[in-house]
């Protein structure tokens, strides 16, 4: 047990010599470690958010609005084949989830015409094949229309997809540094920004879908307050960016929308100098946009955003050259995030704000001095107690604990794991917790010697008995640790990450590095260099 | 130079005191919880916290008074590690995971033109219903799990008497974690659980250094009274038992000390579960193999086994 090859104590001390190598660069400045030479690493520990300071923001896609919009979609269709095919009905009424009118008679042949309607609605966008994405149920003269569970689940998917993507877009046009955007469970949106503690205007640039639609003002009727409902079929009143007691009917029809733009930039007005966006179409946008401001000179046409009318400017000319802009009293930064949204593209559906945990950059600096200062003051007491029970052993179970903090640290950088301040917790926990495979160990080993076993087999003995109960009592703290990893997210799984790599590497030294110096000395070693009275 | 050696304490003379001492600390804990429940952070309850720091001391008392008059329900401010650190938590807003964000805003429009001085807003934590009600749930999931991880774990590697007498000390030691928190009224949050987790791993860790000796004396010592023999075991373990117990706390109390405000809570719940935890591996787990009938002819099995 205490005789080691060259190869196995080649192979020991290449390890802790890789571990160090990789633990070194946190040592040093950023600056420092480019004059260094190539061969050693560069990597620092990854610091979670906590530490370097960021934003963490959880969000999740309103999955209700994104059926809630294809249901009102498909309401004007189906009403569109019952009128076609003179069937009389009522109470037609959307819910969340369904649609619902009575009837007094329901054809088998209507209700494929209507199971069909879905199949050419879908095909490209959600490719679902022949099969139709709708249930229709008939109770006594009810009929309910909802989508199947399959299509749900399809239409969620592709719009969490299609938003992950937006909102890349969106915070990469700020500018920010080493963003983290990742898709959580089946409808979340995890983003990690370095650097910002205040999100406020990330925050508001996500709140906005930043639907984009011109639609032409109904100017058959004017919005009276006194009758705050009343609009003519096919038109809607939407309220003004500008003035919060006016209000617009317009017309529902969407003449041109936000995704044929394909950019957008903001500037000022050279005459008024005020701030815009201006904005340009693609071909498809541009021939319609042309055909439109062609045929509506002199009427207004607005421009709306989120159902909010932005500004609704008289067509003076037809616009052919497929480029415009938005001008509606907002100051150069608000024209610039607008800019940003329209470029990114409209969401296909909210985006909600579950959760949000900003730190500071001095909390973290401070975070990071505290847990320093707690590493090192908890480091030495360990060591000089260490010392103070097991004397010479306890010497070289310190200098093991040293060689295992280092590799941890080498861990830690090596795989790019993140640090956190529970993560340095854990740290802290294992200088204290390390010791336990060495401590399980010299007890052993002075059993041995009180049982009347020569110092070199007491010492063999020692390793080979207490090698199970190592292990035992190891492993159930990884068990708590691996659970812990599963179950937690954000700076608690960094404590789960340096307490298992602090298991991994206390019992890898204990039963190697200390084991190998033991070695070294085993035939010079007296019992008093284990802690032991002579007399004992 | 310490050398616990040869020790020879009659730890299960008292046992009838000490289930007695555990199972008043037990029911304690229950009655804690049921009377005054936990203080749950906004981890668990929903809510936004926000950390702020100020060159000059703040008026807590008139800081509360302006920031209860936003009605935005019970706003709670605390001093944070020093005079001009504070912590303010707001409760959470009724109406969904939305309108939670507006909350940060208005105290912070209220913040900046109630104090005079520049204020550095350290951290901020807004958590809606949605995702406190998914953490304590799986918070609870991976405390159970974990307790019945270490069953199969020790049922598997000793045999069921051993995995019963081990899970009930775990069960004793996360009760009583949780019994402080709810007696202390500290507040409870994600990191707590962390701890609780971490302390289910340290209490068996400690068990199991004992079991192990148990089944070795076992093996060793066939008609050694049970009694005798847990008491030999746990003696022989104790010098182990002590050092390590030792090392952790000083590193743990090193880490409570020194290491900041925001892990206090988080390093008072190991202190007291490695104490807690070394307590019951000694006087909870050890005693109950006494009543557990464990299975005394270890090599005779072995045997018969390699004979087949």
């Amino acid at each position: 047990m205490i005789y080691f090859s060259n190869i196995k104590i080649s192979s020991i001390l290449l390890v802790i010599f890789i571990a160090l190598m990789f633990a070194i660069p946190n040592f040093f400045s950023k600056e420092q470690l480019n004059s260094f030479p190539s061969f050693i690493p560069k990597q620092q520990v990854n610091l979670g958010l906590d530490l370097q300071g960021g934003s963490h923001l959880l969000l999740e896609v309103d999955t209700v609005e994104i059926i809630k919009e294809r249901l009102e979609n498909l309401n004007s269709d189906v009403r569109r084949v019952l009128k076609k095919n003179n069937i009389q009905y009522s109470n037609f009424k959307n819910t969340d989830d369904n649609l619902k009118f009575v009837v007094e008679e329901f054809p088998a042949e209507i209700q494929k015409e209507i199971s069909e309607l879905s199949i050419s609605n879908s095909q490209n966008i959600l490719q679902m094949g022949d099969q139709t994405n709708l249930v229709i149920l008939r109770e006594e003269n009810e009929v309910s229309i909802s989508f199947t569970d399959e299509f749900v689940k399809l239409a969620v998917s592709n719009a969490v997809a299609q938003s992950l993507e937006i909102v890349r877009r969106r915070i990469d046009e700020l500018g920010t540094r080493e963003p983290s955007i990742q898709r959580q469970g089946s409808s979340r949106i995890i983003i990690q920004l370095p650097g910002i503690d205040d999100p406020d205007r990330i925050k508001a640039l996500l709140g906005q879908t930043a639907k984009l639609t011109f639609q032409l003002v109904d100017t058959s009727m004017s919005y009276d307050p006194l009758n705050p409902k009343k609009a003519p079929v096919g038109s809607e009143i939407l309220p003004s960016d500008a003035d919060d007691s006016f209000k617009y009917i317009v017309k529902k029809r969407v003449m041109v929308g936000g995704e044929n733009l394909v950019d957008a930039q903001p500037g000022f007005d050279p005459q008024t100098n005020e701030p815009i966006v201006s904005f340009r179409f693609d071909r498809l946008g541009a021939s319609k946009f042309g055909r439109v401001t062609q045929q509506n000179v002199g009427k207004p046409f607005a421009i709306i955003l989120d159902d909010t009318v932005i500004s609704a400017p008289v067509i003076r000319e037809a616009i052919l050259g497929g480029s415009g802009q938005i001008s509606g009293g907002f100051d150069s930064d608000e024209a610039n995030d607008l800019a940003i949204l329209l470029r990114a593209g409209a969401l296909p559906a909210p985006l909600i704000i579950l959760e949000e945990r900003s730190v500071g950059p001095d909390l973290g600096a401070d975070s990071i001095e505290a847990g320093q200062y707690a590493a090192i003051i908890g480091f030495v007491a360990v060591i000089l107690f260490m010392m103070f029970v097991y004397r010479y052993f306890g010497f070289l179970a310190d200098i093991a604990l040293i060689i295992n903090l280092f590799m941890v640290l080498g861990i830690l950088s090596l795989f790019q794991a993140t640090l956190t301040l529970p993560g340095i917790a854990g740290i802290i926990l294992t200088i204290g917790m390390a010791v336990d495979a060495n401590v399980l160990i010299f007890e052993r080993v002075k059993e041995e010697i009180r049982s009347g076993s020569k110092m070199i087999n007491a010492v063999e003995n020692g390793y080979k008995r207490a090698l199970s109960t190592i292990l035992d009592a190891n492993i159930t703290t990884l068990i708590a640790a691996v659970i812990l990893f599963f179950m937690a997210s954000g700076p608690v799984r960094g404590f789960s990450i340096t307490l298992a790599i602090g298991i991994f590497t206390s019992v890898f030294t204990a039963f190697t590095f200390t084991r190998l110096l033991i070695s070294i000395y085993a035939k010079s070693l007296k019992p008093s260099l284990v802690g032991m009275k002579i007399n004992d | 130079m310490i050398d616990i050696a040869n020790t020879k304490i009659d730890f299960l003379k008292s046992r009838i005191i000490t289930f007695i001492f555990s199972s008043v600390l037990v029911v304690l804990s229950f009655g804690a919880f049921f009377v005054s429940g936990l203080n749950f952070g906004i981890d668990f309850k929903g809510g936004t916290l926000i950390e702020i720091e100020t060159e000059n001391e703040i008026e807590i008392a008139g800081l509360r008074d302006n920031l209860n008059s936003l009605s935005l329900g019970d706003v709670q401010v605390q001093e944070f590690g020093s005079k001009n650190n504070l912590l303010i938590r707001v409760e959470q807003q009724s109406g969904g995971d939305q309108i939670q964000q507006n909350v940060v805003e208005i105290v912070k429009t209220s913040l900046n033109s109630y104090l005079s001085s520049e204020v550095n807003f350290r951290r901020t934590e807004v958590v809606g219903p949605k995702v406190s009600g998914e953490l304590i749930q799986s918070g609870a999931i991976a405390i159970l799990a974990a307790v019945f991880a270490m069953l199969i774990y020790i049922w598997f590697r000793f045999e069921w008497q051993f995995s019963l007498g081990a899970v009930v000390a775990l069960i004793h030691d996360v009760i009583l974690t949780i019994g402080v928190f709810s007696i202390t009224q500290l507040e409870f949050n994600l990191p707590i659980i962390a701890a609780i987790l971490t302390i289910v791993g340290y209490s068996m860790n400690d068990t199991v250094v004992v079991y192990d000796r148990v089944r070795e004396n076992l093996r060793k010592h066939r008609s050694k009274n049970i009694i005798d023999l847990l008491n030999l075991s746990i003696n022989e373990t104790l010098s182990r038992t002590i050092v390590t117990s030792v090392t952790t706390l000083l590193a743990l109390l090193s880490l409570f000390i020194f290491g900041g405000e925001v892990i206090k809570g988080f390093t008072f719940a190991m202190i007291w579960g490695v104490v807690v935890g070394t307590y019951s591996s000694i006087f909870v787990a050890a005693p109950l193999l006494n009543y557990l009938d464990v299975k005394r002819e270890w090599n005779t099995t072995s045997a018969v086994d390699s004979t087949r």
